[in-house]
């Protein structure tokens, strides 16, 4: 039967990519469509109040409701707009964000990758930068002066911060040896030691310009609300609204994911080269137990019988799947879905995290950040990184490589902000306001 | 002959209002615009306008009293105090301790709620959505007062001219107290988020530059004159009620001669750890006795009088102008209101800022356009 299967992959390659492709789809759209409940929820939990409440148990329907709405409400095009251009651009965006996927390993199997492309990382960069277009026409195609100034800060902002994110990446190149996503992780695993304690620079220099690129607090500048009202999508409405909306929380998923394939390891457990924490190897099995005892807990406060039956049956379905992924043969299946999930979760959390703590960060501050400090900091990291892996030579000790990396990215960071902290703008600009 | 442009890079003029999430209410800006930077701007104003003071002259004096709660609609009782004592300046008529110093608990309190509803939106504008939640879960503890006294939370007409109609409620002290215990944490709490906040002093240090001359000059008061470093309070200047017998500090922003965005925030803060000490005195001091004046039941100054009488109100200066013709109805009433004023240096502020920054400076000059429009 094994056999067969084997052949059946052999002999329709394209189908079997067709499927993958469908499956990774509809996974990814949940995902995102309960990414954004996720959002309004913790939101909530950090500042003092409930959320969504009203559609199913606690919300979790909300979603749903969500599209329905937004599907049945007119699409409406402004006077004057370029229609064309408007009409494509939010599918431009959607496309790439979802496009990229195709390269994400989410396992070591070729099973769990709809693609293992020898060019992967390029891709990766190239594609995602498309979606940039989208933001762009868009805002410019609505013929509208909020939107307009939306794109254009968009267009500035997303050039200036793909430079240092593709720097960063540049320097986990460096270490793996390699452009392909997979050997990328296989590398971390050979070596057992994740990119991240390699590069810490550039995991750092990634997350924030990946904070800027997805647009979100406090990078947020070209939908600021309480700046340009919407920013470049103020003027749409309906199903290509939340065509926008899905095109920014899945590439919120995306930089997780990448972010997660580069520096954390992929789908490797933590520190799985170390015996002593097999016993992380159980927490699958454990997590499910966990949430359904959650559920279970909020079940048995809900005061309407619909939801808590409702609730009770998601709790015997967790651990009953728990169950399930408790069988030995599955539980070694499950680890690199499991732990990679667990990971790009962790991250989008920290994306919904800086949303609740900070401030927006104004137009040219951000340029600031991006082209004052970033920059040199990614271009110093990439040639320190370079210096280092010529001193230490081939095959070097894990240990040596670890602290000479850590020495390097420090002397850099130390330097950099040296040079650029020397004398900051802002000085000269209150001298001039205030005379003094 | 005109300047040539090419790529017709003319200036930008974008309309920011009257329906704009950030003008706090219906403000409307007209600003010009180069690239993002702010060339000129123009504040325009009138959309709220009720014609307040005009039906002053055709309501008589107590009748008048529960509208001018809708002025500044967030710090109603602030608003009463003001208009009953100018009307009491001009009955010389005395107001009881007790009188007093409930006037004074309630209007500290109510300068803390409008103080509340300023920091939130202001960090809301500034990007920051955490604050406007917490801000709003203590002003609702304050509002609670408000409504457990004279059964109204916003427009609350909570005081006659002559005194109080309610007495307070049982308990009311006690209730005052646990506030006041539980806000000074509070006040750190959201300091936590905001003070030495990266991004926040980013966002307001040296934006919104205010010089001290330039304040008196626009008659600016309130956190922002003081904010600009000028030790200036009504309460200490021209004690009112009994704010004489009370100790507590007026606090300035940290530059001499100059305040920024920064520096009003704090001073706003402070004041709100202030207002919690004028509350803790005051209420040691609630005595019981009467609650009411000797004013009588119709009220009917003398012809020919007139009278200025100005308070402290959360945002500035606020004075009432009433002038007497010998009917029960008072012939003009003028109100200077603090907001009104303080916009007029909006401009002055804004000047080559980034769009970015004009939302914190409405944010910091803490307008209600209920007020700016009567």
């Amino acid at each position: 039967m094994f056999n067969d299967a084997v052949q059946f992959v052999e002999n329709y390659p394209l189908l079997v990519a067709a499927i993958k492709i469908v499956i990774v789809f509809l996974v990814l759209s949940g995902v995102v469509a309960y990414m954004v409940l996720a959002e309004r929820k913790v939101l909530a939990f950090m500042q003092a109040r409930l959320g969504p409440m009203r559609v199913g148990p606690w919300g979790l329907f909300q979603p749903a409701a969500d599209g329905l709405k937004l599907l049945l409400k007119e699409d409406i095009i402004p006077a004057g707009a370029d229609k064309f251009v408007f009409l494509i651009a939010p599918v431009i965006s959607v496309v790439a964000a979802f496009t990229v996927f195709a390269v994400i390993p989410y396992g070591p199997s070729s099973a769990l990758i709809i693609t293992d492309l020898n060019v992967g990382l390029l891709f990766v960069v190239a594609v995602s930068s498309l979606g940039i277009y989208g933001i762009i026409l868009g805002g410019w195609a609505s013929n509208s002066h909020y939107p307009l100034l939306g794109s254009l800060r968009s267009a500035a902002q997303l050039v200036s911060y793909e430079i240092p994110a593709g720097m960063a990446i540049v320097g986990v190149l460096l270490v793996s040896n390699s452009l392909s996503l997979v050997k990328i992780v296989e590398a971390q695993q050979s070596s057992g030691l994740w990119n991240f304690f390699l590069q810490p620079l550039g995991f750092l220099i990634f997350l924030i310009a990946a904070v800027a690129e997805t647009n979100r607090n406090p990078f947020d500048l070209p939908e600021a609300e309480s700046e340009l009202t919407a920013g470049f999508h103020t003027e749409y409405s309906g199903f290509r609204f939340a065509l926008y909306f899905m095109a920014e929380y899945t590439s919120m998923v995306l930089v997780s994911a990448l972010a997660v394939v580069l520096f954390w390891g992929g789908w490797l457990r933590p520190f799985a080269s170390v015996a002593a924490l097999d016993f992380l190897n159980y927490l699958p099995p454990v997590s499910l137990l966990m949430i359904a005892g959650v559920v279970f807990f909020f079940a048995r406060r809900n005061p309407v019988p619909a939801e808590k039956w409702f609730l009770v049956a998601v709790a015997a379905g967790s651990a009953v799947l728990a169950g399930v992924v408790a069988v030995p043969v599955v539980i070694t299946a499950v680890q690199p879905i499991f732990w990679f999930t667990a990971k790009v979760f962790a991250l989008l959390y920290a994306f919904i995290w800086y949303r609740a703590t900070f401030p927006r960060y104004r137009y040219d501050q951000l340029m600031n950040v991006g082209w004052r400090w970033l920059i040199p900091l990614a271009l110093g990291n990439l040639i320190a990184t370079a210096c280092v892996l010529w001193w230490a030579g081939p095959n070097p000790g894990r240990l040596k490589l670890f602290f000479a990396m850590l020495a390097a990215n420090l002397a850099v960071a130390i330097v950099v902000a040296l040079l650029v902290g020397w004398r900051s703008p802002t000085a000269a600009a209150v001298e001039k306001q205030t005379g003094s | 002959m005109p300047e040539v442009t090419y790529l017709d890079a003319d200036e930008l003029v974008i309309n920011m209002g009257p329906q704009h999430p950030a003008t706090h209410g219906v403000l409307r800006v007209k600003l010009k615009l180069d690239g993002e930077r702010v060339t000129g701007s123009e504040c325009i104003i009138g959309y709220l306008h009720r014609g307040i003071e005009k039906i002053a002259e055709n309501r008589t004096y107590q009748q008048f009293a529960p509208y001018v709660d809708r002025m500044d609609y967030v710090a109603a009782v602030t608003n009463g105090m003001g208009y009953c004592e100018a009307v009491e300046k001009l009955l010389g008529a005395e107001i009881p301790p007790r009188a007093q110093y409930t006037r004074m608990i309630l209007a500290e309190l109510q300068r803390i709620a409008s103080h509340l509803l300023w920091l939130g939106t202001h960090a809301l504008d500034l990007g920051a959505m955490t604050p406007v939640f917490y801000t709003f879960r203590e002003r609702e503890e304050i509002l609670r007062i408000f409504e457990n006294y004279c059964g109204a939370r916003l427009t609350t007409h909570a005081f006659r001219i002559g005194g109080l109609l309610y007495d307070l409620y049982d308990g009311f002290e006690k209730e005052v107290r646990k506030f006041s215990d539980m806000f000074l944490g509070k006040i750190d709490e959201y300091e936590q988020l905001l003070t030495k906040n990266r991004i926040w002093l980013e966002r307001t240090q040296n934006v919104g530059i205010l010089k001290a001359e330039d304040a008196i000059a626009y008659a600016v008061t309130g956190p922002v004159l003081r904010g600009s470093g000028v030790k200036w309070d009504v309460r200490k200047a021209q004690p009112y009620e009994a704010y004489d017998k009370v100790e507590f500090d007026v606090p300035v922003g940290r530059h001499e001669g100059w305040g920024d965005t920064y520096d009003r925030y704090l001073v706003r803060l402070a004041e709100m750890r202030q207002s919690v000490r004028i509350i803790r005195q005051a209420v040691e001091r609630l005595e019981s006795g009467p609650i009411f004046g000797k004013v009588g039941k119709i009220i009917k100054p003398p012809a020919g009088f007139e009278v200025y009488h100005a308070i402290e109100s959360p945002k500035g200066e606020l004075g009432y102008l009433v002038v007497s013709d010998g009917t029960t109805h008072p012939y003009r009433v003028r109100v200077r209101p603090p907001s009104f004023v303080n916009l007029q240096a909006f401009d002055l502020m804004a000047r080559g800022h980034l769009i970015a920054d004009v939302v914190a400076i409405i944010g910091t000059i803490d307008i209600v356009l209920g007020e700016v429009d009567r």
